[in-house]
This record gives structure tokens, sequence and C-alpha cells, in this order.
């Protein structure tokens, strides 16, 4: 999605002509593209997917690692995977569960939102 | 500039054994960890705590910082004496992982300068610079959060943002330039999702292209509406005859005001759908009504009189029969 002269402009300094792409289901990142955004070897993204902690879409037939797309949501996980396991020095299974948790903690902090408007 | 006392943001004492300052990182970490705690301070705690443990468990740095003495109180106006530094050589062994353009000032006065003039020059060298063998590789990818509101979502929107890069210079001095970009919000964009910027991350190493900007994007937590995924949620109260008769009301969503229907014998907790006004997008979500009855207050003696002939007409009335209670 390029930026269009037809978008409002109110910034002072000039506009920019920007390349901008929304990483959704249609533009997921390829293995190679995670694994540079994540700045691992993409051995690391694959031993994510094996402990279950990213699931990637399958794209074609083949379940071959290569045709793994990875939407947003993946990035965060992978990401927050590897920050915790560097910060706090736990791992793989222990980031998976931390992960599993927060989630499950997110949930609950969503709900308990809806009672406190109440 | 402040004096950091790093042992008490470790909350450890001054002759805590290299053993109990690990300890007591591991546990602060956990505590702190921004992808773990809430707390808005957590960050900056966070930074805090990793630049207190990148000097106290380095046993050269917390030999060199213990010789600036116990007199230095925290936030104290802070210059290192002159003479400090000399006869030490950093072998530069920390840092793993740990990110020195985030520290202090402090910091930086004490250990960084040198360190970051010296890994700008090493990165040159293996970086395909003077003298090296050459080799062409990506610039690293960078992240940024961007807040946006629910409604920007509903139109899409521009917004400016302003990057602080890092540049080195040829004799090796790293200082960070504003760079401001006008970002095109997409339409149908959901709480988490990613905007890739091409080519504005770090500069490419050799004849390497430069990496990307990634931009993640959150919500700012809205007034009257709450998001999960694609569908946008209201509460919306109703009065207890409008849920007992049925009535049609007008409600607000993003898009403007709404006409809703709401069938009769509706009690709270209802979720009443307004199909495809959620997140916009291919499939867009849907908006949901979820409604709450709220009772008039009894303010004089007629309200009273009323809920007491509303008593005497639902005498059969159980509100508490799930609870098991016979009245």
């Amino acid at each position: 999605m390029s930026n269009k002269n037809g978008h409002r402009n109110n910034a002072p300094s000039p506009p920019l002509e920007l390349s901008v792409t929304l990483i959704d289901e249609q533009n997921a990142l390829t293995l190679t593209e995670l694994s540079h955004a994540c700045s691992v070897q993409s051995g690391y993204i694959i031993e994510l997917v094996d402990e279950g902690l990213i699931t990637p879409q399958i794209m074609a037939e083949e379940r071959e690692p290569h045709c793994w797309r990875f939407t947003g949501t993946q990035m965060r996980r992978a990401r927050m995977a590897l920050r915790l396991q560097s910060d706090l020095g736990i791992n793989l299974a222990g980031v998976a569960l931390a992960l599993q948790l927060l989630d499950e903690i997110e949930t609950l902090r969503m709900r308990l939102n809806v009672l406190d408007n109440w | 500039m402040e004096f950091k006392d790093y042992y008490k943001i470790m909350g450890v004492p001054r002759d805590a054994s290299q053993d109990d300052i690990k300890r007591a990182y591991r546990k602060l970490a956990r505590k702190y960890h921004p992808d773990v705690s809430k707390d808005p301070q957590a960050e900056a705690r966070f930074k805090e705590l990793g630049e207190a443990y990148e000097v106290l468990k380095d046993p050269e740095k917390r030999v060199a910082y213990d010789r600036l003495g116990t007199n230095w109180k925290a936030d104290q106006e802070f210059r290192p004496p002159p003479d400090w530094n000399a006869g030490f050589e950093f072998s530069q062994q920390g840092f793993t992982g740990a990110d020195a353009s985030q520290f202090s000032e402090f910091f930086e006065s004490l250990f960084g300068r040198s360190f970051r003039a010296e890994q700008a020059r090493r990165g040159g060298e293996t970086h395909g610079g003077p003298g090296g063998a050459f080799f062409h590789a990506p610039g690293e990818d960078r992240y940024a959060k961007i807040m946006i509101d629910l409604e920007d979502s509903y139109h899409g929107a521009t917004r400016t943002i302003s990057l602080q890069v890092p540049e080195v210079d040829a004799e090796g001095h790293v200082s960070t330039r504003e760079h401001k970009l006008n970002v095109v919000i997409p339409r149908g964009i959901r709480p988490r999702q990613y905007i890739r910027l091409t080519g504005k991350g770090a500069p490419g190493h050799g004849q390497g292209k430069a990496g990307d900007l990634y931009l993640e994007v959150e919500f700012r937590s809205h007034p009257i509406y709450r998001v999960d995924e694609y569908d946008v949620y209201l509460d919306l109260p109703v009065a207890p005859w409008e849920a007992a008769l049925g009535a049609t009301v007008t409600i607000p969503t993003p898009e403007g005001m709404v006409d809703l229907k709401i069938p009769a014998d509706s009690t709270t907790g209802r979720k009443l759908r307004l199909r495809g006004r959620g997140i916009p997008g291919k499939t867009p979500g849907d908006f949901y009504a979820v409604l709450r009855i709220a009772p008039p207050p009894a303010t004089d003696e007629r309200d009273k009189a009323f809920y007491r002939s509303m008593a005497e007409q639902f005498k059969s009335f159980n509100p508490r029969a799930k609870l098991g209670m016979q009245t």
C-alpha cells in the first residue's frame, strides 16, 4: 500500500513517498523475512514453530518451512519469546508456558475491564 | 547528570556476592519485564535494572564503579572525577544482548563512550571496512510502537512519527539525528498488527540494502468501545421498559449514529450484533451492543410508590432463582 496523494497530510514537513505495507494475511512474512526481522537464524524460528510457540500459515500443499507465512501476531510472539529468553534466561519450554499464561492473563484482564465498567 | 546507585536499584548491599547480584537481577527482571508487567513504570525500571546489572555483573566494571566511593547518593548531581578510568582496561566482554544506546548519560560517562566508539570501529571492520574482507549484508530491521485511536482504523489516517537515528561519523563518534516520517495508517488496521516501512531500518553494510522499519500498532483505550480482534463492543445501558417491551434506540458507533432495534424480553448481557460494522476490511468484523439494564433511581415518594406497585405486580418473580434461593 503506497502513500498516495489523495491522503490528507497536515504535517508541516514535506510529504515523503513511503512504501507502507500492512503485515496481514495477504502480506505475511516468509521464514527469511521473519528471521531477519528478529535478527536470528532461521533455525531459531523453526525451533519456535516446533515448540508450538508460533504457528505459521501453511500456504501450499507442501509443509516445508519455505512455504510458511507469518502474520504480525506471530512476529510479536517470536519477538517476545526472544526477549524473554535473553532477558530472563528461560528455556523455550519455559517461554512457551510464560506466553500461554500471559495470553490467559490478558483474556482475564479484558473480562475484568468489562465487569469494572458495570 | 545524576548519580545512579546501582546497588540500590538492584536492592543488594555493596558487598553482595556475584551470585546474589545475579539472583536479585533475575527476580527483579521477571517482575519488571515489559512483556510481563503492566506497571506503567515497568519499562523504565527494566532499563535501569539492565544498566545496573551490566555494571555489577562484570567484576571489572564493578570494581571501577566501586572506586567512585560510597559518598554518592542516588540522583545527586554527578561529574566523573578527572582521574577516573585511569588504570582500567575494559575487556568489552559485557553488553551481550544489552543495547548500550539505551543506557543513561551517567553510564555513558563512565563506560559508554569508549565502548560505543570501539563497537562502531569493530563493526566497520567486520562489515567490509578498510582492511577487512568485503561482504555485503542488509541492515538490521528496526521497531517502534505507534498509538492510534479506534476511529483511525475505520477511516485511515496519516501520522508523523519521529525517529532517533544513530549515526557514526568517520572518527567513530555516535550521535543521534531526528528523522521525521509521514506514515499512512491503512484503514482496517487491528491492534498489534505491524506496518512495514521498507528501507527505513538501519543502513546496510557494504552494498547491502537498508533494513526495514516495523511499526507495531496499539490502540489507545477508548472511553466507550472495546476491541477484540476484528469485533468492536459497546456497553449499552437501556431502561427496564425498553428491555421488556422492546424499543428502537439511537446508539453511537465509530462510523456514526445508528438506530438499533432492541427486541422485547431482553435481559442484561444480551448481545445485539450489527454485522460488518466492526473493524473494516475484506471480511469486516462485527459491532456488538451489550445490553445493561439501568434502573431509574427512586428519588421521591411517587417513584417509591411505583416500585412498590411493581413489587406487588411481580410477586412471583424471583431474581435469585439461579442461586437456589426460594424467595
